[in-house]
């Protein structure tokens, strides 16, 4: 080793050189750019990115927006249900696939597939699906159950529940993959040593195997979220906020404050906003999992 | 920036005979559509023709996708030869910013003013008495359009008027007809607005409140009938479960639905049909009350470019564009109205006839987009959005709210 | 020599790394026809069927013409089969004057995806590695602000990023596209990684320490072979994220090296005009081919089992 003194800069030089990358993207990109939005929230740019400083009005004028109130509405809403679901349903599609079943690769696809069509294609396809006039309404009407109704995408109570199927189907795939991976991380003895000991498979896989899948759950968890919070393509595909303005969603708001008023700086203010939100929630909760417990030190 | 200028004079005299050497010049713009694509491609046409290459950057999606485009692009350093953009008040900031090329010795040895089919087109073009951005065509919103067929199944003649039209409602959903097709897009819901406006308020109304942006009139009786008509418009419109403005016209053209309110371009989905206007269909300019039309219209703009053969490109295609022959034939295809009276058309069809007789007889007024910023425009398009779908909004609380929203517009 | 000692410590791992590739072993007894295997697949099934109706509403739809699509039902099997929509979308349609339809940005799409999705995947999961394995002072931190960073919609990050790419001087070429890529990737990729390798067994990895193998050595002779199934998921995420990118294709480059995904754009998404829904449906299923190809592929090395065995260590 060419360095003689044991610097505390040259311990574990390799992993420093090889997390470069890493602490650029962190610093530059992300805390650099965020800087920047925060900075540029407190002034008036309108299509370009200007310094004219006016405080707190941008905030102002957000938090008096009755788009902004529903936004963050649905996003709540949206965001707990499709949490949820596409946590559950990821995880049984997986347990699922993982009892040595034939035609995995074929089954695995099929779960997946929705996954490589963008959201705008998507949304289009389920607007279709869930239309009144030839969708899955007009089909049950025509076997004869005529009351039967399901509009969800032209009813403001329950739009956001229509969006919400179309991005279940999307997105579980990914979830149910990532389970998957998680699921054959599992040694095969366990579940070996649970049978012997005749522990029922349910109870093997709620008290052994999820826990023991934590770092892929969580992995899992934060790949939702991020999608849940950025969620926009498929909104304007499937509905465009509406009815009305009934399934808006802040990044949505966001986009269309920048480029369509063009007024960055209320854009830049609802993304503050935004990732203020996200850093109360996610702050905490890094520092107890990846701060915590220092396990290897190489 | 005076020599260049300078050179710039120079080179526009220069311009026509020379036609230089080839540059390839990219070219921004968001039509895709077929016709539009067609309509694009006589511009291409001619700008090859001159010499140079068009080099294509079409992006479906209108202004909102161009926008980050356009912004990084120039940020970035790197911007395109030229760009579609909607003119008026959106560009503005570009041109303070000095990023967009001046055109004015072009349109002075050229003598656009003298030959441009309403003043207020260049004028939307104008910042400080410099011209920066080419006018290309005239779309004008102002338009009733009623299916004759619907009507006759209703049993009662076709309206002349909006009023008539109203009082026509109650017989149409009778015959099973919705009334107005109306799209849900939150655009479609605040033009039909502006157009009750223009046509039922006038034009003086239409420029207190968007020009002077005068808040008491905005809270006043005068447009307080303007909602009280748009709420006759909401509950005519009830029913009409579609998002996009064609499938609107498309209610229209297929007799389920009375009428829509819409700009000229919806007589492109008529002729499509193979719907003859005054046989099939008939179009009420000033929804049949007051004949004035707005000029609301696409420009193109040009970033200062600091390659010299490139800017020299630069002028030619504006020059190409906004050429006599050149503006028929792109219009023509577009199915809009040309920037020049000078030209012929004679293949405009009835409607877009009537539209440019009362271009010519100046009924015009500027479009609503060249008054107010695009800001406004979105919050306006939001309550108007929300006043159309839901029913609990009283005219008058939805009053309220416009008037807050103009008396803080800038 | 270490790298001898090296594989005798690991070649459990080894082994069953290359018997996992064998496929399942069938190490639980199975019916052919127990209620447990009727229940399994039943289930299967009809979940399958509501993944796969839309699918067959847009195969459906990309067969038939524009006036019967107009007559309704979305449902019903096309009377008269035709391919004009699917040659239409490849080779035809119209993106502003350019009318080659999709195959314009194809082989840009592929120029792009590849080197990005190598890239974002070599890095993030080195990145994993050394915040799993080999932690240093600050690391965490670093990741904190990484991970917080996958949380801003793009749209936001737009204008600071020409700005850096500006100064670098690579606004506008495919480099900056390709780093774009990477870097928008690397916090969930990292993540991902970083998750996985955590829960491989420690005395796998001191096992090697005490061999000798030092940072590089682990990554490639025991990380690396273990992690398959993670791999597998790294690339469809990057793939399908990275060839369905529409924002920074279009915002960061120029018309000669645009995606597929501008073309698909502009066929779907035109404001004005007639809307071809057979077409779009046509022009979808042509762009989702690619990852669903590599779903496809990549998936046989999802199979059972590769990181078991090597738990025993």
């Amino acid at each position: 080793m060419p360095s003689a003194r044991p610097s505390q800069l040259f311990r574990n030089l390799n992993a420093k050189i090889a997390s470069i990358p890493m602490i650029l993207t962190a610093v530059v990109v992300f805390l650099g750019g965020t800087i920047w939005t925060v900075v540029y929230s407190f002034t008036n740019s309108k299509l370009l990115p200007r310094m004219r400083w006016v405080g707190f009005d941008q905030y102002e004028r957000l938090w008096d927006t009755n788009r902004w109130l529903i936004s963050i509405e649905n996003l709540a809403i949206f965001g707990v249900l499709s949490l949820i679901f596409s946590m559950v349903i990821g995880f049984l599609l997986a347990a699922l696939l993982d009892q040595k079943i034939r035609f995995e690769d074929t089954f695995r696809t099929i779960f997946l597939y929705p996954f490589a069509l963008s959201f705008i294609v998507t949304g289009l396809i389920w607007q279709w699906l869930l239309n009144p006039d030839f969708g899955v309404q007009s089909v049950v009407r025509s076997l004869g159950f005529d009351g039967f109704n399901f509009d969800p995408l032209y009813n403001a109570d329950i739009v956001i529940y229509g969006i919400l199927i179309a991005a279940l189907w999307q997105g579980t795939g990914l979830v149910m993959c990532l389970m998957l991976a998680g699921l054959r991380g599992i040694d095969e003895d366990i579940w070996k040593a649970a049978r012997i000991d005749g522990i029922p498979m349910w109870k093997t896989y709620l008290f052994i195997v999820i826990p023991m899948m934590r770092p892929v759950l969580i992995t899992a968890l934060v790949i939702v979220a991020t999608g849940i919070v950025k969620v926009y393509d498929l909104v304007v595909a499937q509905t465009g906020g509406g009815p009305g303005i009934a399934s808006e969603v802040p990044a949505k708001y966001v986009y269309d404050m920048m480029f369509l008023s063009q007024n960055l700086g209320q854009g830049f203010a609802a993304s503050t906003m935004m990732l203020l939100t996200v850093i109360i929630v996610v702050v905490p909760w890094a520092y107890l999992e990846f701060g915590g417990k220092g396990k290897r030190h190489g | 920036m005076k020599p260049f200028k300078a050179l710039l004079t120079a080179s526009t005299f220069l311009g026509a005979a020379t036609a230089a050497s080839a540059t390839d010049l990219e070219v921004t713009h968001w039509w895709t559509s077929g016709g539009e694509a067609a309509a694009v491609a006589e511009f291409a046409k001619a700008f090859d023709a001159s010499g140079h290459k068009w080099v294509d950057g079409a992006i479906a999606g209108g202004g909102s996708t161009a926008r980050p485009i356009m912004i990084s692009r120039i940020t970035g350093g790197d911007p395109m030869g030229a760009t579609q953009f909607n003119h008026g008040r959106q560009a503005e900031e570009l041109v303070e910013a000095g990023l967009v090329r001046d055109l004015t010795d072009l349109a002075e040895a050229e003598g656009w003013r003298d030959v441009i089919a309403a003043p207020s087109l260049l004028e939307s073009c104008t910042l400080d008495g410099k011209i920066y951005c080419v006018p290309i065509n005239i779309h004008s919103w102002q338009w009733l359009w009623l299916s004759n067929k619907a009507f006759e199944d209703a049993g009662i003649p076709v309206p002349t008027n909006w009023d008539e039209f109203v009082a026509a409602a109650p017989k149409l959903r009778e015959a099973g007809k919705v009334p107005l097709a109306m799209g849900g897009q939150p655009w479609q819901r605040k033009g039909a607005f502006d157009v009750l406006m223009n046509a039922l308020g006038g034009k003086d109304l239409t420029l207190k409140v968007y020009q002077d942006k005068d808040a008491e009139v905005a809270a006043g009786p005068e447009v307080a009938k303007i909602f009280a008509a748009a709420a006759d418009a909401r509950e005519m419109a009830e029913g009409s479960n579609v998002q996009d403005w064609n499938q609107a016209t498309n209610m229209v053209i297929t007799d389920q639905a009375g009428g829509q309110i819409m700009g000229d371009w919806a007589q492109g989905e008529f002729q499509v049909a193979g719907e003859v206007a005054g046989e099939d269909y008939t179009c009420l300019p000033g929804l049949g009350v007051n004949e004035i039309i707005s000029t609301d219209g696409d420009a193109f703009y040009f970033p200062v470019l600091d390659d010299e053969e490139q800017s020299k490109a630069q002028e030619d295609l504006a020059s190409v564009m906004f050429n006599a022959t050149t503006q028929v034939a792109f219009n023509l295809k577009k199915g809009s109205l040309p920037i020049r009276k000078d030209v012929d058309l004679n293949a405009a069809n009835d409607c877009m006839k009537k539209g440019l007789d009362i271009l010519l007889e100046g009924g015009v007024v500027t479009s609503v987009n060249q008054l107010i910023t695009p800001d406004t425009n979105t919050q306006i398009e939001g309550l108007m959005t929300e006043f159309f779908s839901d029913k609990n909004i009283t005219p008058e609380d939805a009053q309220a709210r416009f008037a807050e929203i103009i008396a803080s517009a800038e | 020599m270490a790298e001898a000692g090296l594989i005798d410590h690991t070649d459990a791992a080894a082994g069953s790394h290359s018997r996992a590739l064998e496929g399942p072993r069938g190490a639980r007894p199975r019916r052919v026809l127990s209620r447990r295997n009727i229940i399994l697949y039943g289930t299967l099934f009809v979940v399958a069927v509501y993944y796969l109706l839309p699918l067959y509403v847009m195969i459906v739809t990309s067969l038939k013409g524009m006036p019967e699509i107009r007559l309704g039902n979305v449902f019903s099997p096309p009377v008269e089969i035709t391919f004009e929509p699917w040659v239409k979308a490849w080779a035809t349609a119209c993106t502003g004057l350019n009318c080659d339809g999709l195959s314009r940005g194809f082989w840009n799409s592929v120029r792009i995806t590849i080197p990005s999705v190598v890239l974002s995947i070599a890095i993030a999961s080195v990145n994993g590695y050394a915040l799993a394995n080999w932690r240093f002072k600050g690391a965490n931190l670093f990741f904190t602000i990484l991970i917080v960073g996958a949380f801003i919609p793009y749209q936001v990050m737009l204008y600071p990023i020409v700005i850096i790419l500006r100064e670098m001087g690579i606004y506008g070429t495919l480099t900056g596209l390709v780093l774009v890529h990477s870097v928008f990737g690397m916090p969930i990729l990292t993540l991902l990684f970083r998750n996985y390798f955590t829960s491989v067994p420690e005395e796998l990895f001191k096992a090697a320490r005490v061999d000798g193998a030092g940072f590089w050595g682990i990554y490639f002779k025991i990380m690396l072979p273990m992690s398959l199934p993670i791999f597998v998921v790294a690339m469809i995420l990057q793939v399908t994220g990275i060839w369905n990118d529409f924002l920074f294709g279009v915002v960061y480059t120029k018309p000669d090296i645009y995606p597929m995904t501008v073309q698909l754009n502009n066929i779907v998404n035109s404001v004005q005009g007639v809307k071809e829904y057979n077409v779009n449906m046509a022009a979808t299923l042509l762009t989702g081919l690619v990852p669903l190809v590599v779903y496809f592929v990549s998936g046989k090395l999802f199979v059972r089992g590769i990181a078991a065995g090597a738990v025993k260590g």
